[in-house]
């Protein structure tokens, strides 16, 4: 199958084979880095990547973690992230992080390999039927049969994954494709619309109007933000810190969202949601209107729906119309770019003449006050135990005394949460964590591609030691390019979230939950040519931190915390907002769990 | 706006025009097994002189919230251009296309035209002891066809589902 040159319009003679069309394409979309992995159906990829200098790839241990890594620099640049893998298993492998980047809405192109066009359907040696597999698992993918279509295809996919909610695209390429000739097109204006995909980000002036005559007349206003404000971009941020701050209200985010206002302003509740604070929920739980931007009403963050802030008027903003009414009935949507929301609220705010009612505002920050005055967040450090809360707190103390910048990734479950909660984050883009999925093995990789993207910036995976075994290979690769990512295991030899799930839910019948026959950690470190270090003193906690930080190499601080230890606040799935179960030592409506909570994950 | 806690189910007949590309009805198809939605019928075939645009009929049953969520889960598909809820955009007209063949001998044969003649539907094929009857109209009129034919010899139906459109001079572009 060669490529006949009347595909080709014109006359001119083709000069550049499909894999040439691809990288150019790549390049001409601002493409940097791409992590990837060979394999024999992308060879022809790897042969053009090799004799160019405009890209730059980083060769993963596993696909999985070029995905996530490609989110990791995504997230914390704003720009897409972009992915190389081959057909079959390279393809596959690549699903989990495709998913996680659906979920999480995250900006992904991920080239996949595929065997040649006349192999297609026929079980050849690597193939799988990768759109048909990833179908649900993009925002949009494609396969490439004619050359032709190529550069318009790579394109396109870019717009896809950039604009609207963003999330990730893949460009499925037959081998044939990638070595015949094919013709380079321009990538399209901005401008010229798509002929079917058209997201709407300009909001409807009515609906912002509506939307600030109730903000204004709130007695008990709360405004509840989430991943949308970020992938906004920075600006947006900004914007959603004037806004809150011209109107008094009190602010909350979801785990996706921190870092869109700052953690130390006294606005801000802290997140909100299964673990969220006890102020952040509660407030939720009694607001008269509340204003969510860029979130989605996860289960995580609502609880028990029909006890959902029951006595609400509800305005959603988000740019994705399917998430809006899907579930929890909203009284204003508003479809639009969250930095377009928020600018437009400013201005509808000034030029509403209405007056805040003050006076309920102020009553509404002292009850507020009185429920942050029942500190949920404390715990007491005693005894030679670490706790794992500690662990995270000192963390961020002393990255917050050097003044670097700092960005964090997790793993997924308890030390997740504690991060969540004890790590402040004043900027957006320096938090990056596997939200919708919640993918064990996601920080590593994703600390990869945050250092890549800010080399001189301190990047830090707060880790579980079950988790980071998930794609521990990925060690290979910061020993490879010399990325000083620091791993900081808080060990507590269980699968920690399961454990407090399987007592508090199942009888404290620990089934399968023990972290049994663990590495050494040090010498695994070691072994990948980083630095091991290991803390089981809390007096020693913050020499191993600071030490840990202060070397130019990877490293793996493997903390030993309380086994014990359970993440609260905590809203027990199937349980309404103001039915959070607090720490040891704090009262706090204790709520039973229904067989009906239970069937919930 | 949808109540949540409202859980009678209406039909819906959807219209989707879209991009006649490959995958496309896996798309549409595999979203609603994916979300739990349910499909009564879904038809489809190019409908415009390139046959670059094809248009899905859908319908389906669900909740007023579930049934707006189809719509704007179907919206969210890069390539669809227009969804459009018939059931909801005021009067519109369904038709279906039916084959049924009816077998028997006797009384039941002359019964079988009888009724046939009634329902408007032409007889396509016969033999001496069966008839392939042809008829179209709504979903409605084919079931009660069918239902009249069961105890006289039904022995098999095809139907194409129903294709829709909105009543008036309005068109569905895309």
């Amino acid at each position: 199958m060669s490529a006949p040159s009347t595909q080709h319009a014109d006359t001119t003679p083709l000069t550049m084979s499909g894999a040439e069309v691809v990288l150019r394409a790549l390049k001409d979309q601002g493409v940097e880095v791409i992590f990837g992995y060979p394999g024999g159906a992308v060879l022809p990829i790897y042969d053009a990547l090799f004799q160019q200098n405009a890209i730059r790839h980083v060769l993963v241990r596993h696909e999985q973690a070029a995905v996530h890594a490609a989110e990791g620099y995504a997230r914390s640049t704003g720009k897409v992230g972009c992915v190389l893998v081959t057909s079959g298993p390279g393809a596959t492998n690549a699903v989990t992080g495709l998913v996680d980047a659906l979920m999480d809405s995250i900006p992904i192109v991920c080239l996949t390999g595929q065997v040649p066009t006349h192999l297609i359907g026929n079980d050849a040696f690597q193939e799988a039927d990768t759109t048909g597999i990833t179908r649900p698992a993009t925002k949009h993918n494609y396969l490439v049969k004619k050359s032709a279509d190529l550069a318009r295809v790579v394109h396109e996919a870019f717009r896809v994954a950039r604009t609207g909610r963003p999330g990730p695209v893949v460009i499925d390429l037959p081998k044939d494709i990638l070595i015949n000739k094919a013709p380079y097109t321009e990538a399209p204006p901005e401008e010229q619309p798509h002929p079917s995909y058209r997201p709407q980000t300009e909001p409807d002036m009515g609906q912002i109007r509506k939307a600030v005559a109730l903000l204004k007349a709130a007695k008990k206003p709360i405004v509840y933000t989430g991943g949308g404000v970020i992938n906004a971009g920075p600006d947006a941020s900004k914007l959603l810190t004037d806004f809150v701050r011209m109107t008094g209200f009190p602010c909350t985010n979801t785990l996706m969202g921190l870092g869109a206002f700052p953690a130390s302003d006294p606005q801000f509740l802290g997140m909100l949601g299964m673990h969220g604070t006890y102020e952040a929920n509660l407030a939720m739980h009694g607001c008269d209107v509340m204003l969510n931007i860029g979130a989605r009403f996860d289960d995580r963050v609502t609880g028990r729906l029909n006890a959902f802030a029951p006595n609400s008027t509800k305005i959603h903003a988000d740019i994705d119309p399917s998430s809006i009414n899907k579930n929890v009935k909203v009284d204003v949507p508003v479809v639009g770019d969250a930095g377009r929301v928020l600018a437009a609220l400013i201005e509808a705010w000034k030029e509403d003449d209405a007056q805040q009612d003050r006076e309920a505002l102020a009553s509404w920050w002292r009850q507020i006050d009185a429920w942050r005055a029942k500190n949920c967040l404390h715990y007491v450090q005693s005894g030679k135990i670490i706790k794992p809360q500690h662990a995270v707190k000192r963390l961020y103390e002393i990255t917050r005394e050097l003044g670097r910048e700092t960005f964090i990734t997790t793993e997924v479950g308890q030390h997740q949460m504690w991060a969540a909660q004890y790590f402040g984050f004043e900027k957006p883009n320096h938090w990056m964590t596997s939200g919708g999925l919640g993918t064990m093995g996601y920080g590593l990789p994703a600390a990869m591609g945050v250092q890549i993207a800010h080399p001189d910036a301190l990047v830090i995976d707060i880790a579980g030691e079950a988790s980071i075994l998930m794609n521990i290979q990925e060690l290979g690769t910061l020993a490879q390019y010399r990325l000083p990512v620091k791993v900081f295991i808080l060990n507590n030899e269980y699968m920690g979230m399961v454990r407090q799930w399987q007592e508090l839910l199942h009888g404290g019948r620990y089934s399968e939950s023990y972290s049994a026959a663990l590495p050494d950690f040090v010498k695994l470190a070691e072994s990948f040519h980083g630095v091991g270090m290991r803390c089981t003193d809390p007096d020693d906690l913050d020499r191993v931190i600071r030490e840990m930080i202060a070397i130019d190499k990877p490293v793996i601080a493997d903390i030993a915390v309380d086994q014990k230890e359970n993440c609260f606040p905590m809203i027990p799935s199937g349980a309404a907002h103001n039915e959070m179960i607090l720490g040891p030592g704090q009262e706090g409506g204790v709520a039973g769990v229904t067989d009906e909570g239970k069937v919930l994950v | 706006m949808p109540d949540p806690t409202d859980t009678t189910l209406r039909a819906a007949t959807i219209a989707v025009l879209v991009e006649n590309e490959p995958g496309i009805l896996a798309r549409v198809v595999g979203l609603f097994s994916g979300r739990g939605y349910n499909i009564d019928s879904l038809t489809v075939a190019p409908v415009d002189e390139t046959g670059r645009i094809s248009r899905i009929t859908i319908v389906t049953t669900g909740t007023e919230m579930v049934i707006e969520q189809i719509k704007a889960q179907l919206d969210r598909l890069v390539p669809v251009h227009k969804v459009a809820d018939l059931t909801m955009e005021g009067p519109h007209l369904t038709r279906e296309l039916a084959l049924i063949k009816v077998v028997g001998k006797g009384e039941n044969r002359v019964e079988a035209l009888r009724l046939a003649d009634a329902f408007r539907a032409r007889v396509v094929d016969a033999t001496t002891e069966s008839f392939i009857f042809e008829m179209t109209g709504n979903t409605d009129k084919i079931d009660a066809f069918c239902a009249l034919m069961r105890p006289i010899g039904l022995a098999e139906v095809s139907r194409t589902g129903a294709v829709a459109m909105a009543r008036g001079p309005g068109g569905l572009k895309a």
